[in-house]
């Protein structure tokens, strides 16, 4: 009952708020302890997610992969659904692209995104298909499908990467470039168009836009329809579902398909934006954390937006830490593991208190 | 009678003699839940070798009080005193110790243990089970024939009735040695005659000097076994009165705090057409179970058709049922034409397109989305209504809002706020949401289940009248009610459900309770 006590505004802004701040108390003690200076880690952390455009420019990207797999997670979980198969349904949609770009014929890149955002969206959709229709009709648990297709995926890629998508003659399991046709613009080119000077290097790109509008897409759909109305209904309770006619088997693979589509579309970043051709292991964890985002964004929307925001700076300025001063690249491992363990496993931890603060307020 | 008031003048004098201490004293005890007071100031003497009775509405603060008294909620002020001796209750280990015992309402026993072992489970004298075991054995033979507490002690709880867990909730208070036990609302689950069994254990135990606390809302039970009474209303103790001394009239006037009919006023069933028929129904559930032994009956327009019966008989499978949210063998037509009982067109949604609406039993589970809004509620079922869909895709939430604020005033739901989540509300008024939204969507049939669960003394005047004017508008209503008062004061016509089999059929108006009773718990029609 307690957690129901929190205003809505503390319960999205300032639980996660001060979770953030706990796991960097301890990160910083932690950082002291190894004799560097936690002051100047912060600084440099910031000054290298945030400093400059080159920045900001990294923060963006990371934060645009984020953006997807949050939103993937984010989706299912409003049905109560784990979907922890982010990680396959990103690579797969990865091979949608990839597919989608080198035996199509493009003239143009907005015609190309438009084709690629199809092969993106329906290689992730379909390959959570599979453990969706399981989940729904055999009652296989979808979070240990889901991880099982993980593991199918990479191989799957591995095997169409050296045996299909590989150029003759190279040694490289990695498709051959994009044609130049479909290359994405940069954030640098889009911000050009309005006379802002952007760094060209990070590959920040067009994708970023995609994603936040796909995080107000995501919570029309959820709040505003009739769809999102039932998904809903059937994670808060399966019997009232049932009771009111919706199918939970059909909205069980009707979210699947739409988080794994999600999840799919990352690609446009990573694979068509970034690298412009397929690579093994392109998605590297941004899968996972797309389940931490999901945690700390309290499964809406508008969370995921800020907390992917919030793991692009710890990707980046993390980087910028291992780069530049003596703290290991393991300790930016454990500062990322300390906040997820805060705004996720130990949540109920700032939630209560602050519960018995807002009562006490009340109260008195 | 002269017993009672033997027993009465007993007590006075017990009472009124400095030496005996009463068993329970409560001294000023509060106890709020953030801005909810849910027990205010309450204080309470409960004579030693008495058996004293607690009634209140739903939410008046009988199971917090009773909750702290075995240290499950910790008073926020005020005293417990125990035999006269001021005693702190932290924990349900430390209210054992001071010889305290509850029986609950839901029953704490390991299914799948036997009676023994329930019995002894964190009771146990040692490591190894044998000597506890061969003790037990010893203490339950003794319990038995002093009290008709007879249960089989190697018999899996599981395989025993209702009325036999609850006496092995008993004999673990027993065990432990209580002095005093509490029953909360003892008799909801139990048929009649098991329900006398009962009181018979009851007034045993006093005789032998336990103290016994009975929290019920039945004022007939109060007035056959309790010796004095007290009444809670809203978080307070609002009077004590010896059993003999009150009437259920008083009791239910302070209950509420104004005068209530507890008869429904009604005209006389004008029934019509055949709505729906019902042959050869069959239920088997996942465990092989025959839990609907092939049901049949019709329902006429503008009657209402009640299902009494002890719960767990086959009622809520029958709802379920013709609700469409289970599938079951047999036939069914609905005014006339034929209602799938299986396949792809049993559905909630399938079942509202024919004008068969639904209030289910359990409205926490099925019939509200706790955390969603009212607004959302109001939708919830009906959210493919093209009112509420202006196209494909949007839905018109200030469309629901709207409807719900109407429907929210016309049925006296407090506060009527759309935008409050449906667990903010009291019982009553959840209640409230669900008739409305299932009333006002105008069915043809109405499938009721335990209207009144729950819910205030006055909101349940509400509901009734709310029925019956269904009624008289010409709907057909299925209601099942595990309240015997209610099914006989609400229905036209009544069926007596036992073991999945329907027992009878009855007019309301030329049986009574007893009768109803009888078949409830299994005897045939002679």
């Amino acid at each position: 009952m307690s957690s129901k006590r929190i205003p809505n505004w503390a319960d999205v802004t300032l639980v996660p708020l001060v979770s953030v701040v706990l796991a960097f108390i301890i990160s910083a003690i932690l950082i002291w302890a190894i004799g560097e200076s936690p002051w100047a880690a912060v600084k440099m952390m910031v000054d290298g997610a945030f400093g400059s455009s080159y920045g900001w420019g990294y923060t963006l990207y990371y934060a645009t992969n984020f953006m997807f797999t949050g939103l993937a997670v984010a989706v299912a979980f409003q049905a109560r659904l784990f979907n922890i198969g982010g990680e396959g349904q990103a690579a797969l949609g990865g091979l949608g692209v990839a597919l989608v770009l080198l035996y199509l014929p493009w003239p143009h890149w907005t015609l190309a995104l438009l084709g690629a955002s199809v092969g993106a969206a329906l290689f992730g959709a379909l390959w959570a298909l599979i453990p969706g229709y399981l989940q729904a009709k055999r009652g296989s648990h979808i979070v240990i499908t889901t991880i099982m297709f993980n593991f199918i995926a990479a191989s799957f890629l591995n095997y169409m990467l050296v045996n299909f998508l590989r150029p003759v003659g190279s040694q490289d399991p990695s498709s051959p470039r994009f044609p130049d046709a479909t290359s994405l613009p940069k954030l640098h080119e889009i911000l050009g168009l309005f006379g802002i000077p952007f760094s060209k290097v990070p590959p920040v790109n067009i994708s970023l836009l995609i994603a936040v509008g796909l995080c107000f897409a995501v919570w029309w759909m959820l709040w505003r329809t009739r769809l999102g109305y039932q998904i809903r209904a059937l994670g808060e309770s399966e019997p009232a579902a049932q009771y009111a006619g919706i199918s939970p088997a059909r909205i069980t693979i009707i979210v699947m398909l739409i988080s794994g589509g999600l999840a799919g579309l990352m690609a446009l970043n990573n694979v068509m934006g970034e690298q412009e051709r397929l690579v093994l292991n392109a998605v590297e964890g941004a899968g996972f954390i797309g389940i931490a985002v999901a945690l700390m964004g309290r499964n809406h929307p508008f969370g995921v937006f800020l907390a992917a925001i919030l793991f692009g700076f710890l990707y980046q300025g993390g980087a910028e830490l291992a780069l530049w001063t003596g703290i290991p690249r393991e300790l930016i491992v454990v500062i990322q593991a300390l906040v997820i363990l805060f705004t996720g496993a130990l949540d109920n931890m700032v939630r209560i208190p602050i519960a018995k603060l807002f009562s006490l307020r009340r109260a008195g | 009678m002269t017993t009672v008031t033997d027993q009465a003048t007993r007590q006075e004098t017990a009472a009124s003699s400095a030496q005996v201490p009463p068993a329970i004293e409560l001294r000023g005890i509060s106890k709020a839940f953030g801005p909810v007071q849910a027990n205010k100031n309450i204080s309470i003497k409960v004579a030693r070798g008495s058996i004293h009775g607690i009634v209140g509405e739903n939410g008046a603060g009988k199971s917090t009080l009773m909750s702290i008294l075995y240290g499950f909620y910790k008073a926020d002020a005020g005293e417990v005193y125990i035999n006269g001796k001021r005693t702190d209750i932290p924990d349900s280990l430390a209210a054992i110790r001071a010889g305290i015992g509850m029986v609950f309402q839901h029953f704490k026993l390991v299914e799948n243990f036997t009676v023994l072992e329930n019995v002894i489970l964190g009771a146990e004298d040692s490591a190894l089970l044998g000597p506890s075991r061969r003790r037990a054995r010893g203490v339950l033979k003794q319990l038995a024939s002093d009290f008709e507490l007879e249960v089989e002690p190697d018999a899996l709880i599981e395989e025993l009735s209702v009325g036999h867990q609850q006496r092995v909730e008993i004999l673990k208070a027993l065990y432990r040695e209580a002095d005093i036990l509490i029953l909360d609302e003892p008799t909801g689950v139990l048929t009649p005659s098991e329900a006398d069994h009962l009181f018979r254990i009851l007034r045993g135990l006093k005789e032998q000097g336990k103290t016994i606390i009975l929290i019920t809302h039945k004022l007939r039970e109060i007035m056959d076994v309790t010796d004095e009474v007290s009444v809670m209303r809203r978080g307070e103790m609002v009077a004590t009165r010896k059993t003999a001394d009150t009437s259920p009239t008083e009791l239910a006037e302070l209950m509420v705090g104004r005068k209530v009919l507890l008869r429904v006023e009604k005209t006389k069933a004008q029934p019509g057409d055949e709505v729906l028929r019902v042959e050869g129904l069959r239920l088997v559930d996942a465990q092989g179970v025959e839990r609907l032994r092939k049901i049949g009956f019709n329902l006429r327009a503008g009657e209402i058709l009640g299902i009494a019966g002890v719960a767990g008989n086959g009622q809520s499978e029958l709802l379920e049922v013709l609700a469409g949210l289970r599938e079951a063998e047999g036939k069914a037509w609905l005014r006339g034409a034929p209602l799938p009982l299986s396949g792809p067109e049993c559905n909630g949604q399938a079942r509202r397109a024919a004008r068969i609406a639904h209030v289910p039993e359990d409205r926490h589970r099925r019939g509200l989305v706790l955390p969603f809004h009212a607004w959302e509620n109001t939708a919830l079922g009906y959210h493919n209504d093209p009112r509420y869909n202006p196209s494909p895709w949007r839905m018109d939430g200030a469309a629901i809002v709207a409807d719900t604020a109407a429907k929210m005033e016309r049925f006296d739901v407090r506060p009527p706020n759309p935008q409050l989540p449906a667990e903010g509300f009291s019982g009553g008024n959840q209640q409230k949401i669900v008739l409305a939204r299932e009333i006002e969507y105008g069915p043809d049939l109405l499938l009721v289940g335990q209207p009144t669960r729950g819910v205030d003394i006055g909101a349940i005047e509400f509901i009734h009248q709310r029925l019956i004017q269904l009624r008289d508008a010409g709907a057909a209503i299925l209601l099942v009610s595990v309240e015997l008062d209610e099914i006989l004061s609400l229905s036209d016509r009544i069926l007596v459900m036992f073991d999945g089999r329907i027992m009878g059929e009855r007019m309301a108006d030329a049986t009574d309770a007893k009768e109803l009773g009888l078949m409830m718990a299994g005897m045939t029609e002679t």
